[in-house]
């Protein structure tokens, strides 16, 4: 990368005095502008910038929401109605902010599957992958009572069943419950703490965001090899190359987006949404948002209250276990064929579950989701360490450069053993 | 600055003042965490909204259940008929998830009235009344059984519904919040 300045240096006289009180430009320089970038990237590696466009699309809309929305049980569903009916534009703040809650969903769960098919979590990833696995977790809690806001029957029976998993726990459940409600069912003070928790938890994510793009480049970023840069010619600078390629991806996925705000705008919903809450009757059919029904299903399949409970949860927490499940020390799934055929079962199990947990609790629809519950967590306890001592990986090419240019003639290769990374043993 | 002797043997009285205030302050913060725990538990004000209530009987036919609030819960008040009331009464109770005869679960004299909980105790949902194999009730949302003592008999709820302290005024009115019939 010798053609391109990898430094700072202030041109005017002000950049040097500001440069020497505050180095932001060289931060941002360095981070952003200079930053080596693998030269095989694919598009799965945009939809990092993709979700902070979405983390900022969130807020915006929710920042104007909460000026037209009053978080009170009484008024809260007519104070959406009238976003939707009489404020300016409040129908398309609106469905931004809900279809925008999926979309985010959308971007994420392909970002993390992404990690899980190139082994992005492995070292020297791991801090960075469970920083990641935070922010979903606090992006569902976000979601999940942004969802309560509208005080539709979907909110407060949702709201309901999902407080009262922590009734579960022995002893001490009741207690929590009533402590997370305020009261003795979902009422009033349940309503005015979720919103400001919905407020407070996305500038919290924005935080653990800034972690996130810390710990990402301290290694750098992984790439379709799985195999470090190694020299000035595997990687390009990130501006222009990834910075462009990431602005139009954030174009191209604005356009689906569009897509479901202008035409489809309910369609991710539940019409029970549009009935105010009644704490009387519930909906014959309650069903979570889309993004958590894989994990609904879990929930669903064990029959047994507080089992059921600790599977759902579980079935994320055993995500932070998975750079040391992974015992194979190659990253790529491209060089791993019996992992790349289980990834792909992974995948179809996983959506498998999501249209379960759409799905009447009954019958053998019930019987499906035990077995796909089972193999969910088969998946990580036993295939995903077994494979690392069983398979037997594909030779590694050896730099990036030649995975994308071919072997070069004439002394571009590397010399045996060059691609051992004395960095990432663990 | 001037050296600081930190190779010392025996602890000194420094150390002594630096455990002391490291203490002090582990204390206070976890006692300035204590209010604001408690600002999420139920206020005063929906303690008070507690107070007991009526529940007229007279207008409850055989076989209707009514739902009435207390303390923002929701109960059902059931008017069983003798079948339902021998259903309740005729059932092994070793078969039963959470056994309880029927006659714990009603007034002495009152085999009539049924007063629950109207919550599934599984996830927290209504469940629907006359419904299910026992017609007592059935939870759509994941299935829970319940029979005409709304005991659970099938479904992932892993207890019977329970009962809210109430007491009868008079034949036709009771009294849900407190147990002794004073009101
Ligand atoms: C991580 C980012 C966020 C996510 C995933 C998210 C998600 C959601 C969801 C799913 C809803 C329910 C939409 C509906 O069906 O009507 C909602 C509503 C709402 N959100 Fe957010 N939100 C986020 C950030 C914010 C922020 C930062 C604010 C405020 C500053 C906010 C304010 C609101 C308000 C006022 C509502 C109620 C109005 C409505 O229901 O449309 N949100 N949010
Ligand atoms: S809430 Fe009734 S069965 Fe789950």
């Amino acid at each position: 990368m010798s053609q391109y300045s990898t430094t700072y240096v202030p041109k005017s006289s002000f950049g040097k005095w500001f440069e020497s009180r505050l180095p932001i430009a060289s931060l941002v320089h360095s981070s952003f502008i200079a930053f080596p970038v693998p030269r095989n990237l694919t598009y799965f590696w945009t939809f990092g910038a993709i979700l902070v466009f979405m983390l900022v699309a969130q807020i915006v809309t929710g920042v104007f929401l909460a000026m037209y929305y009053t978080p009170n049980a009484a008024l809260a569903f007519q104070s959406v109605e009238h976003i939707m009916r009489d404020v300016n534009y409040g129908w398309l703040i609106r469905y931004l902010h809900a279809n925008g809650a999926s979309m985010f969903f959308v971007a994420v769960y392909i970002h993390i599957f992404r990690n899980f098919y190139y082994g992005s979590y492995k070292a020297p990833r791991e801090v960075l992958y469970i920083l990641g696995v935070i922010i979903f977790i606090l992006m569902m809690a976000t979601a999940f009572m942004g969802y309560v806001l509208p005080w539709g029957q979907m909110s407060f029976w949702g709201a309901t069943v999902i407080t009262n998993l922590f009734s579960a726990l022995p002893v001490v459940g009741e207690t929590i419950v009533s402590f997370l409600w305020g009261g003795y069912s979902v009422g009033n003070p349940t309503l005015n703490r979720f919103f400001s928790l919905h407020y407070l938890l996305p500038f919290m994510i924005f935080g653990v965001v800034i972690l996130h793009v810390w710990a990402l480049h301290v290694p750098g970023q992984n790439n379709p090899t799985g195999i470090p840069i190694k020299s000035g010619k595997d990687a390009v600078p990130f501006t222009p190359y990834a910075t462009i390629k990431d602005i139009f991806a954030v174009v191209v996925f604005m356009i689906f987006f569009a897509y479901w705000v202008f035409y489809i705008p309910n369609y991710l919903g539940h019409a029970d949404n549009y009935i105010p809450a009644n704490p009387a009757v519930t909906p014959a059919h309650i069903v979570p948002e889309w993004y958590f029904l894989p994990f609904y299903a879990i929930l669903r399949a064990i029959p047994d209250k507080l089992g059921g409970v600790i599977a759902m949860f579980s079935a994320i927490l055993v995500w932070f276990l998975m750079p040391w499940l992974d015992t194979s020390k190659v990253r790529s799934t491209a060089y791993r064929p019996l992992y790349k055929q289980f990834f792909w079962v992974f995948v179809a199990v996983c959506i498998l579950l999501g249209w379960l947990g759409a799905k009447p609790a009954e019958g053998w629809y019930v019987i499906v989701s035990q077995i796909a519950t089972a193999y969910y967590f088969i998946h990580f306890l036993v295939i995903l360490p077994v494979l690392g001592f069983v398979e037997r990986p594909l030779p590694l090419p050896n730099s990036i450069l030649e995975s994308v240019m071919g072997v070069q003639k004439g002394g571009a290769g590397m010399p045996a053993g060059a691609n051992a990374e004395p960095q990432s043993k663990g | 600055m001037a050296e600081t002797t930190t190779h010392v043997a025996e602890p000194t009285r420094r150390d002594f003042l630096f455990i002391a205030t490291g203490a002090a302050a582990a204390v206070g913060g976890a006692t300035l965490v204590w209010p604001f725990i408690q600002s999420l538990a139920p206020d005063a004000a929906t303690v008070a909204a507690g107070a007991p209530v009526e529940v007229d009987l007279s207008p409850i036919a055989a076989g209707q259940i009514v739902k009435v609030f207390w303390r923002g819960k929701l109960i059902f008040v059931r008017n069983r008929t003798p079948e339902e009331i021998k259903a309740a009464e005729d059932v092994n109770l070793a078969s039963l998830r959470d056994p309880q005869p029927d006659s714990a679960r009603v007034k002495p004299d009152h085999a009539q009235w049924l007063v629950v909980y109207g919550n599934c105790t599984h996830l927290g949902c209504v469940p629907l009344g006359n419904q299910g194999e026992y017609n007592g009730w059935f939870c759509p949302c994941h299935g829970s059984v319940f029979d005409t003592s709304g005991r659970v008999r099938g479904g992932p709820a892993p207890i019977n519904l329970p009962i809210p302290p109430y007491a009868f005024v008079s034949d036709t009115k009771i009294i849900i919040g407190q147990e002794e019939a004073t009101a």
